[in-house]
């Protein structure tokens, strides 16, 4: 028996359309992953916190707002400097493709844009963890 | 709607039958049920003569960037026939930070216009005539600030409050219950719009200073029923806190509007929109012993619903649009806004504006569908699912009393987790095929692109160097003054909004104010409920 994946489910920045958000994370606990929630208005720093103490092996951000472009290579940056390189980021929400190009170069493990299917997001979690 | 292989529901999984007749209208009563357009208890609408008296208000939803750029967007939306402003504030606004604040980095001008100040506000309107044209506020936790701001340049342009039309959003509840932009603890919020109606009562005879929205609960994945039952029972939660204050119900109740969302199921959303009308008719009367024809009439604006617009093949939100839109044209709104194609992806552009307020144009001129009043009354189908719906309602509406009202319900997390589990059964309908989404999960196609407007970086840094100008150039000392006497007023339980009006006309800033305001009230976080 192998233990299950976990994974931060984490709402960075002022937008609280959590929608999304919450239902991604039933979606994973309903495919057997241990899935914790951060709730609203998360800054990088609190989600980087939570993903280490929680000693999850992904992190799953929900942005909406069109603040991608600040808040997540601010989190990589963190994530790098507490060594933590090792855990998956996985962004959701409207993304742009040219933003999510340039989000995957600066480290990001995938980005889902709007009508990716639950599963599609399930399978990807498990061929990287 | 198919969602399984034999049976037909509604998109609220309402079971739906082949066929409707005369026996299922068994018991119904037309002077009860139903009565003619303009008559209690207002199914069929509240105008008698409806879309012939006076169209629909034309109402795009609208702001980015800066107040100059969001400013430049109204004079072109009202020069293409547009009837009415609504302003779409952006994030930092929303909650209450200014535009030069660390939270509100790279979210400045993103979902919205960004003002931190009275000098934002008068650009936004800058020849803009505000006794002339209806200006409604999506705003909510910092409403009653912008609302000063507001009313403040109507005092500029020489336009007498008393002259002033247009509509406030200040529906806090539904922000606990799905959209999450809440900054106090829920009952210092609900003092601050019972305060705004109270001064609307007093000061704005003609300005709505509350929307009570359905929309948002809708997007957050409620059903139709979901949505209708907690916008009302919101709507009695703000008519209960006002008669605490000792307004006479007839005295605010007819200035209460609502907001609805118009989503893809065409026969349901009719029949929420004419049941939402007799509930509330019923409601006022009978539960609260309002007398005035006036209090008892729901008047309310729809948007055609966000949360269906597809990314993949944008062009067919087009055809979404027009049909959301037909269903609440057909169920008697009072004013519309109709999405843009590209709103999956960005804020509008101005050429996919453009066309969402021609199908509002082609509905209004082309489809006769204005000339008569509640055309769809006496459809067996329609008639059955608007009780149906009612009952639906009814049965949320009495399990709320009994919880001790809305915000005893939102404290135990219900609504909340009514939507959640809602939510999630629709998007598991269309992960199974249960549900099929042209485009997304059916018929699908390689994407067109489309052009889209892009928000820059360069709006928060132009908004910083405004904000940083005007912290030099105002009398500080006159800030402090009224910042301070706001805060005294806060704790004590004297109205806000006279003390408010003077910060705003002093300049101080908008986050200064909500400062003020979260040093006494505390702020909110609420448990999260998956």
């Amino acid at each position: 028996m192998t233990q299950p994946i976990r994974v931060l489910v984490a709402k960075p920045g002022l937008d609280g359309h959590d929608r999304g958000a919450k239902v991604i994370a039933r979606a994973l606990r309903d495919a057997g992953m241990e899935v914790i929630y951060t709730g609203l208005r998360q800054t990088p720093e609190m989600i980087v916190n939570a993903a280490l103490q929680e000693d999850v092996q992904v992190i799953g951000l929900s942005i909406l707002s069109g603040a991608h472009n600040a808040i997540v290579p601010r989190l990589m940056e963190l994530l790098r400097e507490k060594e933590m390189g090792d855990v998956k980021v996985v962004l959701g929400g409207i993304i742009p493709d040219q933003d999510a190009e340039s989000l995957k170069r600066s480290g990001v493990a995938a980005v889902f844009q709007p009508g990716a299917s639950l599963e599609s997001v399930v399978e990807f979690i498990r061929s990287v963890v | 709607m198919k969602v399984s292989g034999r049976e037909f529901t509604t998109i609220s999984g309402v079971s739906i039958q082949p066929v409707y007749g005369p026996e299922d209208l068994r018991g119904f009563d037309f002077a009860r049920d139903s009565g003619n357009p303009g008559e209690f208890p207002y199914t069929r609408g509240i105008h008698a003569d409806m879309y012939r008296g006076k169209l629909w208000t034309m109402r795009q939803f609208s702001g980015f960037a800066t107040p100059e750029e969001t400013n430049r967007r109204y004079r072109y939306l009202l020069e293409q026939g547009q009837t009415g402003l609504s302003v779409a504030f952006d994030l930092p606004t929303l909650m209450g930070y200014d535009a030069d604040h660390p939270m509100s980095a790279g979210e400045v001008g993103k979902c919205g216009a960004s003002i931190s100040s009275l000098e934002d506000m008068e650009i936004l309107f800058r020849d803009i005539p505000l006794g002339e044209v209806t200006v409604s506020m999506t705003i909510n936790s910092p409403a009653a600030v912008l609302w000063a701001m507001y009313l403040a340049v109507a005092e500029q342009q020489g336009v007498s409050w008393a002259r002033v039309s247009g509509t406030l959003q200040n529906d806090i509840l539904k922000e606990y219950i799905a959209q999450k932009e809440y900054i106090f603890p829920p009952r210092p919020s609900m003092r601050l719009v019972t305060d705004t109606i109270e001064f609307g009562v007093r000061e704005t005879p003609r300005f709505n200073p509350i929307s009570i929205s359905g929309y948002h609960i809708r997007e957050a994945g409620s059903t139709a029923v979901q949505e209708l039952a907690f916008t009302l029972r919101d709507g009695m939660e703000y008519a209960d806190w006002a008669l605490a204050r000792g307004l006479e119900i007839d005295a605010f109740a007819p200035r209460l509007s609502f907001f609805f969302n118009a989503h893809n199921d065409f026969f349901e959303e009719i029949a929420k929109y004419r049941a939402a009308r007799k509930i509330w008719a019923y409601a006022m009367r009978d539960r609260y012993g309002a007398r005035s024809e006036r209090s008892w009439k729901l008047r309310f604006h729809a948007q055609t619903a966000g949360c269906s617009l597809t990314w993949q093949q944008p062009y067919n939100n087009v055809v979404r649009t027009a049909v959301q839109g037909l269903a609440a044209v057909l169920g008697g709104a009072q004013s519309l806004h109709t999405n843009s194609l590209d709103e999956a992806y960005a804020l509008p552009s101005e050429q996919a504006v453009t066309l969402a307020l021609r199908t509002q144009q082609v509905l209004a001129h082309e489809s006769g569908v204005a000339a008569t009043a509640d055309p769809l009354g006496g459809s067996y189908f329609v008639e059955k699912l608007t009780l149906e719906t009612e009952a639906a309602a009814n049965r949320y509406i009495r399990q709320i009393d009994e919880m001790g009202g809305m915000i005893a319900a939102i404290e135990a997390g219900f609504p909340q987790k009514e939507i959640a589990a809602a939510s999630y059964r629709y998007q598991r309908e269309v992960e199974t095929g249960a549900r099929t989404i042209v485009g997304v999960n059916g018929f699908r196609s390689d994407d067109q692109p489309i052009e889209l407007l892009r928000i820059d970086e360069s709006a928060g840094r132009r908004q910083e160097a405004k904000l940083a100008a005007l912290r030099q150039r105002r009398d500080n000392q006159q800030v402090r003054r009224t910042l301070d006497a706001l805060s005294r007023a806060a704790e004590g339980s004297e109205n806000t909004m006279p003390r408010i009006l003077d910060a705003v006309r002093a300049y101080a800033t908008l986050g200064e104010i909500m400062d003020a305001l979260r040093a006494v009230f505390g702020t909110y976080q609420e448990t999260a409920h998956l």
